[in-house]
């Protein structure tokens, strides 16, 4: 099979622990429990897709630069029929026992962000060193990363820290990365994406692959308020043009985004958090939301934090997850959508990067955290999309579900005490046909901003290793001084476990088998499965 | 008379007296942060936050009581940034009343109101439009720029109404609307027989009166 050869080159396995055979992706993804071949997975679409389809996290690299290569290699569609499975839970067993690339968190320099060097340099030493990796004292808190975009010209246009005045040209971005003075060995990351150039300076433990994902969030932000179109334009104009002068107000919204992708695993993912809801309920909601239509509406969104509660879409019109991400993100950068009605021009880069589309945003009531985003494809239609939104309430309040969706909002969160495994502290769940995800709260050990943080860094870390376009790894178990993780990526999922570190391998094993089983029997509220057209 | 203004209102006949009978359309202008959507929010919400930053356009809507009638406001604010003014300059079609709002610790963007009154001139007849000038932040009295008698003077030489608020403070906000509405109303009872035909746009229930959101406006009133 090609596409194993393809796998199998540039493995190096450093500590051995990887069989030589490792020619079962595809057919593992088929086999542990049932539904795991692509669109049967726990959580994916039963009647068809809500988004565009996206394999993952590395659509956000468009083929031109790179997007190919960073790409798993292609599931060989030309693949026998897998051979008959073992049990679901042996074949775990076996994957992570025989194929696993075991990592420690000496690979990442994890060792006490907040404790003293020298213990930490001494646990250090104990763990045997498996991966060729530079190790560093690097704090957590110190996690900061500096993002710059520039015109082609060197004109500045946005920074994170700092005000631009300052880095008023190339230079003045160079000195100030300079006097900032990165970690030996911390990469600096340029995107370049005519007429801009991204650049980032990061602290993190991010891959050079991750960050520029970040840029490239950030470049489809800055289309979003301009479009592709426009921005082409203005700088074929007029090649020096500032800029900063359009996105007056906007910094803001950038900054946010940073922060958030600092924060949410949704855009680690790629995917879109539901807000776990009671199929009935949300279906009453969906059809509420679906009968609220009109003519020049494409997609009616309702969210709560950065959850989707529902999404309903014109019919052949998929949203692509980026594109709902930076509404997200726009949304949350904002207090003043609380108050009154907005309307505001956006365009949606993944979906058409080349004209706005009119977007209402509201809440549904102040003191509820229900966001409605209903998107127009007409600038002169407020009123009519706003009558829209009167509609829809008042299709929820005859269908009475506005208790049982208050009750939800109440608790958005779901503790993983529910899953029912004591070891286990966390996880994420990715359905990859559908493009959602699922994670519980982030609950204790990990209750400090920082360790929060800490935590969605060794997920990123973990999916940075899974996704390495030159060594992509299916299976990796990892050992750290506070916790053990486990990630499994699959043709059909990505599920990435986080459990005590006094957990053994096999405990995290089963745990995987456990938790799998949970999560199909709660799809339904985790998920959306039955995504609506108007 | 005032029906005539606005035929498609004939909807709220059989409601109570405090029902509003007739929707105007007020649109907030000036500088980025001179206070537009805090004005917006103190009147509405009778708060004050320290940050609204504000995306594209908003939209609140306020009932007014006055003497002789009840009306409701339709309050449009903008983010004022120029990156939305090619999809957002279209919000002042069709406006009863703009209000050109100023930071009176800022002479810049008193100097900016005035441009917007010149692009308001543009748009619009003399009569069209009931303008306000409203310097805002008076609180911050020890800051100030602009001196009470240059708004006054500029307001009176291009016949603005002129008022000087505190969103923060709550200071003549109110009233600011309120002689905003006071002067639509009156307006509108002057000109209605040029207003009749204009409204013949689909009736949009509870906030009717929209013809120039499309079409605007072209005739000067009498
Ligand atoms: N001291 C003072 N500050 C105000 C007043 N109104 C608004 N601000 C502040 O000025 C800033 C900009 O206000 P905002 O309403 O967002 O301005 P806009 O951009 O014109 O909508 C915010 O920090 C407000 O808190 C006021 O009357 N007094
Ligand atoms: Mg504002």
């Amino acid at each position: 099979m090609a596409a194993d050869v393809h796998k199998k080159k540039g493995w190096e396995v450093p500590n051995g622990s990887l069989a030589p055979g490792d020619g079962q992706h595809a057919e593992r993804a088929e086999s542990p429990t049932p539904g795991l071949a692509q669109g049967t997975e726990p959580g994916a679409g039963q009647e068809g897709a809500m988004f565009v389809h996206t394999r993952s996290y590395e659509d956000l690299t468009s083929p031109e630069e790179g997007g190919a290569a960073a790409r798993s290699p292609p599931e060989g569609p030309g693949e026998p029929p897998a051979p008959p499975q073992p049990s679901s839970m042996e074949q775990i067993s076996k994957d992570f026992s025989e194929l696993s690339t075991q990592l420690t968190g000496r690979a990442l320099g994890e060792e006490g962000p907040l404790e003293a060097a020298p213990a930490a340099a001494r646990r250090d030493s104990l763990l045997p060193a498996k991966e060729d990796e530079d190790v560093t004292m690097d704090a957590w808190r110190l996690r900061r990363k500096h993002v710059f975009v520039l015109s082609e010209a060197g004109k500045p246009v946005y920074s994170r820290y700092g005000s631009e005045e300052a880095l008023s040209s190339t230079m003045g971005v160079m000195m100030a990365l300079v006097a900032w003075s990165p970690l030996p060995g911390s990469p600096v990351v340029f995107v370049r994406r005519s007429p801009l150039v991204l650049v980032a300076v990061a602290r993190t433990r991010q891959s050079e692959q991750e960050i520029a994902h970040e840029l490239l969030y950030i470049y489809y932000q800055i289309l979003s308020l301009l479009t592709w179109t426009q921005l082409n334009h203005i700088f074929q104009q007029k090649q020096n043009y500032d800029l900063r002068r359009l996105l007056a107000g906007s910094e803001r919204i950038t900054d946010n985004l940073l922060d958030l992708m600092a924060h949410d695993p949704s855009f680690l993912m790629g995917a879109v958090r539901c807000l776990p809801l009671a199929a009935s309920v949300r279906d009453a909601v969906s059809t509420s939301l679906q009968q609220a239509k009109a003519k020049s509406l494409v997609f009616s969104i309702l969210l709560s934090g950065n959850q989707l509660v529902s999404l309903v879409r014109k019919k052949d019109q998929f949203l692509h997850p980026i594109d709902l991400h930076l509404l997200f993100n726009l949304i949350s950068s904002s207090s003043s959508f609380r108050e009154g009605e907005a309307w505001t021009p956006i365009c949606l880069p993944k979906f058409n990067s080349s004209g706005f589309f009119h977007a209402h945003i509201s809440y549904l009531e102040q003191e509820m955290d229900l966001c409605l985003l209903l998107v127009s494809t007409d600038r002169e239609d407020f009123f009519t999309v706003s009558d829209c939104k009167r509609r829809f309430q008042e299709r929820l309040r005859r269908r009475g579900v506005q208790h049982a969706l208050q009750d939800a909002l109440r608790t958005p969160f779901y503790s993983v005490a529910q899953v029912g495994i004591p070891d286990l502290r966390h996880f994420i769940y990715k359905s990859k046909s559908s493009g959602l995800f699922t994670s519980p709260e982030i609950e204790a050990p990990y209750v400090r901003e920082e360790e929060k943080e800490r935590l969605l860094g060794l997920y990123q870390y973990l999916h940075s290793r899974a996704h390495n376009s030159s060594r992509p790894l299916k299976n990796i178990y990892f050992t750290g001084p506070r916790e053990n993780l486990l990630a499994w990526v699959t043709s059909a999922f990505e599920l990435y476990i986080c459990y005590s570190p006094l957990g053994t391998k096999a405990g995290a094993i089963s745990a995987v088998n456990k938790l799998m089983k949970w999560i199909r029997r709660e799809e339904e509220r985790l998920f959306i499965l039955t995504p609506q057209t108007y | 008379m005032e029906q005539t203004a606005t035929p498609n209102a004939v909807a709220s006949t059989s409601l109570d007296r405090t029902h509003p009978t007739y929707t105007y359309k007020v649109v907030l202008l000036g500088n980025t942060s001179v206070g537009k959507s805090s004005l917006a929010y103190r009147y509405v919400k009778n708060d004050f936050k320290e940050s609204l930053p504000t995306v594209g356009c908003s939209f609140f809507t306020q009932t007014l009581c006055l003497e002789a009638t009840t009306i409701r406001l339709e309050i449009w604010d903008t983010a004022g940034q120029e990156k939305y003014h090619s999809v957002c300059h279209l919000y002042y079609r069709g406006a009863h009343a703009a209000l050109l709002v100023y930071d009176i610790t800022s002479k810049v963007s008193a100097d900016r109101a005035k441009l917007w009154l010149q692009e308001l001139e543009k748009e619009f007849f003399h009569d069209e439009i009931v303008i306000a000038l409203v310097g805002n932040k008076a609180d911050l009295a020890a800051e100030r720029e602009v001196t009470t008698e240059e708004g006054e003077e500029f307001a009176q030489s291009k016949s603005l109404l002129y008022m000087e608020t505190s969103a923060k403070s709550n200071y003549q906000v109110n009233e600011l609307f309120t002689a905003v509405g006071r002067s639509v109303v009156v307006d509108e009872c002057w000109a209605a027989p040029a207003q009749g035909g204009a409204a013949a746009g689909p009736s949009r229930g509870p906030a009717p009166q929209r013809p120039a959101l499309a079409a605007g406006r072209t005739a000067p009133r009498a």
